[in-house]
């Protein structure tokens, strides 16, 4: 028994590991809490243009010499704001303005990257994640974006809420509803650009999405919804991370499987909405 | 949000107390073509006033232009005697088909407990009295046994009642219903009915757009009848003559040994299409 515990903490005595683990653990609970406005606002997509609008900027501020988060994070913010404005005239429908901005963004990423020769090894990192290259000060970026995340999620926890459910009710209450679209927007590009380092930004889409939409079918209410998928996102992170490290396989994927695999025992067997118990419901009528 | 409380009611019924509801010369428009024009009326404190007119004379977007929902192109709206916009919760909406995500993780009770978001702050929890409130509105409704089953579990008139119930829940100083009695089920009809003279009791201001001039003649002291303009504006008897109901209804309207019939009986949910596209 002791030894079983001893080899499950073996890789705790690395420091690049107790990193990885803690950057990895905040990520799947960022990305899980603000991915159930994700799911319920149905902006998949959005997110997923999201993280590979980041590749021009991580390619521009290495161009510079400048620290490729913030990089990152202002070629997000851009995408952002420029669907938002895009779709706002409703000249061109929101999906359209992402489809466009989405593709010419990721264009110019590669481009820019196929541009430098050093750094082509590195894209791979951006697009697959390098949890266990987390460095000191990326936690650090990661701890404190993820705080700043987290309370304005708690803080606007009802203006987001009306605003999702209840345009109209918004509207009544005299609620800023596009002030409130933007700030979720904000949010999510910060949350995408702070996951960059452990899942990359191909498969952070996943993790916005697969814990949420977990969530989903196993509770009622939007709280409970938040809470339960933020677990799930932060155990897929641990799980997927250990199990990287045993079975030596690319971190990022790993755990968005793991995700993936509990997001299908969810849908299976979750009481009620699960596909086993309404099987059965059919089956024994009353 | 605003963290004030409303004064009682008792204290809005002085003489003096302006009109709850003023329009002056009012224009609107529906995505540019203009839907309403010159509307001039008001609305005395606690009246229930019946809005009544054939489909596509703009009721629904009279109802979204009091609450901010559409803009005003000309003319001016007053509440209390002034500019809408500083009244943020004395004004409750219930559309005509709740245009909300019925797949939202949110149970009845939760719905309605967002009509008293108006009075709280964003941190803040329900107090007892919003509790109380709550419980107090989805009694009336008779829904207070399904507080906790998802919203999209519920029956379409059921639904209705638990906005219905949210709106109550916003103790408005002025309810706009838009077509409640349209296509629901006979519990909700008489609840709904119930709820209007709970209402004119407390002297809160009410306005029911509606298809029934039967329903509109019967239950509400004064009618309001609307093509793009207004055609009358007074008593059910004053508003409900022959004149009046041809330059409304046009050749819809048929009068027959003294009988009324207006020949458009549902409505085709043309002004529910006004909104899908937002």
């Amino acid at each position: 028994m002791v030894e079983i515990l001893d080899q499950l903490l073996a890789p705790l005595s690395y420091a690049f590991m107790q990193r990885g683990l803690l950057a990895a653990s905040i990520v799947g609970v960022l990305c899980a809490t603000i991915g159930c406005y994700v799911v319920l606002r149905s902006m998949a997509f959005l997110g997923d243009a999201l993280a590979h609008a980041v590749l021009p900027g991580v390619a521009v501020a290495y161009l510079l010499g400048r620290n490729l988060t913030l990089g990152a994070l202002a070629a997000a913010l851009i995408v952002a704001l420029g669907v938002g404005l895009f779709s706002r005239r409703g000249t061109i429908k929101e999906d359209t303005a992402i489809g466009i901005l989405f593709a010419a963004a990721l264009s110019l990423g590669v481009v820019l990257i196929s541009s430098i020769r050093t750094y082509a090894v590195d894209l791979s990192h951006i697009l697959f994640g390098n949890v266990l290259g987390v460095s000191v000060s990326d936690l650090w970026l990661t701890g404190v974006l993820g705080l700043v995340i987290l309370a304005t999620t708690i803080v606007c926890y009802k203006p987001f809420l009306v605003i999702s459910f209840d345009p109209v009710l918004a509207a009544t209450l005299r609620l800023n509803a596009e002030f409130f679209r933007y700030l979720l927007l904000v949010l999510l590009a910060l949350t995408i650009v702070v996951s960059m380092q452990t899942v990359g930004v191909g498969l952070v889409a996943a993790m916005l999405v697969t814990p949420a939409a977990t969530a989903y079918l196993l509770v009622q209410r939007l709280p409970a919804m938040m809470a339960l998928s933020a677990a799930i996102g932060g155990l897929s992170s641990l799980v997927g991370l250990f199990a990287s490290y045993y079975l030596n396989v690319a971190s990022g994927a790993a755990i968005v499987l793991t995700a993936t695999l509990l997001f299908l025992l969810a849908y299976l067997f979750a009481p009620w909405r699960g596909i086993v118990w309404e099987r059965t419901r059919r089956q024994t009528p009353g | 949000m605003n963290p004030g409380t409303h004064p009682p009611p008792a204290s809005r019924t002085l003489p003096d107390e302006p009109a709850t509801l003023e329009l002056e010369g009012v224009d609107v428009s529906y995505n540019g073509v203009p839907v309403l024009e010159g509307l001039t009326f008001q609305v005395p404190h606690g009246a229930s006033l019946a809005v009544v007119g054939p489909n596509g004379a703009g009721k629904s977007t009279l109802f979204k232009a009091l609450v901010g929902l559409l803009p005003i192109r000309a003319g001016r709206i007053l509440i209390h005697g002034r500019p809408l916009g500083h009244h943020q919760d004395c004004v409750a909406y219930v559309p005509q088909r709740e245009e909300v995500d019925w797949h939202f993780p949110v149970t009845v009770s939760d719905v309605v407990m967002m009509g008293r978001f108006g009075q709280q702050g964003w941190l803040q929890r329900p107090s007892k009295t919003d509790r109380e409130i709550v419980s107090a509105s989805l009694e009336q409704m008779g829904i207070a046994g399904l507080a906790d089953r998802p919203i999209g579990e519920l029956s379409g008139g059921q639904q209705q009642r638990a906005f219905l119930a949210r709106a109550l829940a916003q103790q408005p100083h002025i309810l706009l219903m838009d077509e409640p009695f349209t296509g629901v089920d006979f519990t909700t009809l008489e609840i709904t009915l119930a709820l209007l003279e709970h209402l004119r009791a407390r002297q809160v201001t009410v306005m029911v757009s509606t298809h029934d001039l039967n329903l509109a003649s019967e239950r509400f002291e004064s009618v309001l009848l609307l093509n793009r303009r207004l055609v009358a504006h007074g008593s059910p008897k004053d508003v409900f003559t022959p004149p009046h109901l041809s330059q409304a209804f046009g050749e819809k309207v048929l009068f027959l040994d003294g009988a009324i019939v207006v020949d458009e009986c549902c409505p085709p949910g043309e002004e529910l299409e006004e909104w899908s596209r937002s």
